[in-house]
């Protein structure tokens, strides 16, 4: 017994800690790619909406990246960004693909809210005396923003579950923490339930607040 | 820039990988069948009834939307192989995929039918239907038809989740590549075909389901 107890020991409350140190790794990589990720989408879906081209164009890149799955992006860039002589660890490659996966979604949404602003409201608004700019930040935001909220929301809550993905390129977050402990003390139902109980709590409140939202601005 | 890309290996293995392309696009299709089904009877559950049974269902919903699909997916494989219940990794992938498509397709055949006005039940019954002829017969097919955007979404979601096999020892389209890719250590180029293939696969489905919405609203 006392051979093994070296290699397998029970659960205890410290891998709790380790387990929600984990999660705000989890929190930390999507809080990060979310925010840099819908920022660089609503450019991507203004520059979608402006032109025909342009639309053309951007929207079959930004679909390559909807095609193919994450897993495979994380591991194409973890292997190519050597090859172009970027030294790159698990974390920043990580956090680079989930911000251009992020951004790819964001961009279609950001075209969304911006084509549910009809164009005599923005022409309007120039008539207004308002430039491009301000007709964007006063009129079409506003508007757009209620329209697509939800679906934003939507991104988001994806974006906080697929990043347990970057765990194969060895970033320890929630999902990577419980696969360590799980070989450590052979409790998978446990530690699983303990990672998913993790998740939930992250993403049921948002979930739960944005449904609500949505109901009070339908109403 | 100093490495050599050897694309001779993936072209000399490209007929596996389309053959385990088949079996990504089998797990696929067989998960999305199985989650209509389960989808439909988890949302007439939460819509229609009340105590054990509604618990059950919206928990199902809530679990497999607020957890990552790779929890889910270790779920089914490791941590019932704690209880000693032990499944091929096609099965694991198959019970993780159906779970969770049943809870993303639940919400939206629940938004579907509240989308289909009352009347239409209260015609069909004073028709002399029985409930069960109303709803295969009227409710359904119109459901159905209003989530067909969204089911298609989730067809594509299938087929990238499915990637997710990988990581569970699956040979479907990823686990093939990571088995070549760590064969000859041509990682880049062997996921860079996958990505190929998967990109190809994903507007197969697209366009089939366009071709199949032609033929099935017609009127």
């Amino acid at each position: 017994m006392e051979s093994s107890s070296t290699y397998f020991s029970g659960f205890s409350l410290n891998d709790l800690w380790y387990l929600g140190e984990a999660a705000l790794r989890t929190l930390w990589i999507s809080v990060l790619a979310i925010s840099i990720g819908s920022v660089i989408g609503i450019f991507l879906g203004l520059a979608l909406s402006v032109s025909r081209v342009v639309a053309f164009t951007l929207g079959t890149i930004l679909d390559i990246f909807r095609s193919v799955p994450l897993i495979i992006q994380l591991v194409l860039f973890f292997n190519f960004a050597p090859i172009i002589g970027l030294r790159l660890n698990p974390f920043e490659a990580g956090l680079i693909v989930l911000i251009v996966y992020t951004s790819c979604y964001v961009a279609n949404v950001a075209r969304g809210g911006i084509e549910a602003v009809g164009q005599p409201m923005r022409r309007a608004a120039r008539s207004l005396g308002m430039n491009y700019w301000q007709d964007l930040r006063y009129v079409v935001w506003p508007i757009g923003l209620r329209a697509v909220f939800p679906a934003w929301v939507g991104v988001a809550l994806g974006v906080l579950k697929d990043s347990a993905l970057v765990s194969i390129l060895g970033y320890v977050e929630l999902l990577k923490a419980s696969q360590i402990l799980m070989t450590r003390t052979q409790e998978a139902i446990l530690i699983l339930s303990i990672a998913g109980a993790f998740y939930f709590a992250l993403s049921y409140p948002i979930s739960y607040y944005a449904t609500r939202l949505e109901q009070r601005w339908s109403q | 820039m100093d490495y050599n890309f050897h694309w001779r290996p993936v072209f000399k293995t490209l007929p596996d990988l389309l053959e385990s392309a088949i079996l990504t696009v089998e797990v696929a299709v067989l998960s999305m069948v199985l989650g209509i089904l389960f989808g439909l009877a988890l949302s007439l559950i939460r819509i229609h009834m009340t105590g054990p049974l509604k618990w059950f269902a919206v928990s199902w919903i809530e679990l497999a939307r607020n957890t990552p699909a790779l929890l889910q997916l270790f779920f089914f494989g490791f941590g019932l192989g704690a209880f000693g219940i032990h499944f091929s990794p096609f099965l694991i992938v198959l019970m993780g995929l159906t779970f969770n498509n049943s809870g993303y397709l639940a919400e939206n055949f629940r938004g579907g039918f509240n989308a289909i006005p009352d009347t239409q039940i209260r015609a069909s019954l004073s028709l002399g239907m029985n409930s069960f002829q109303t709803y295969t017969r009227i409710i359904i097919p119109q459901v159905l038809r209003i989530v067909y955007h969204p089911m298609t979404n989730q067809m594509v979601w299938a087929v990238l989740m499915s990637s997710l096999g990988m990581l569970v020892g699956f040979r479907e389209l990823s686990g093939e590549t990571q088995f070549f890719a760590s064969k000859t250590y041509r990682i880049f180029e062997y996921f860079a075909a996958t990505a190929v293939i998967y990109y190809v696969l994903v507007k197969i489905i697209l366009g089939a389901a366009k071709l199949m919405a032609l033929r099935l609203f017609k009127y």
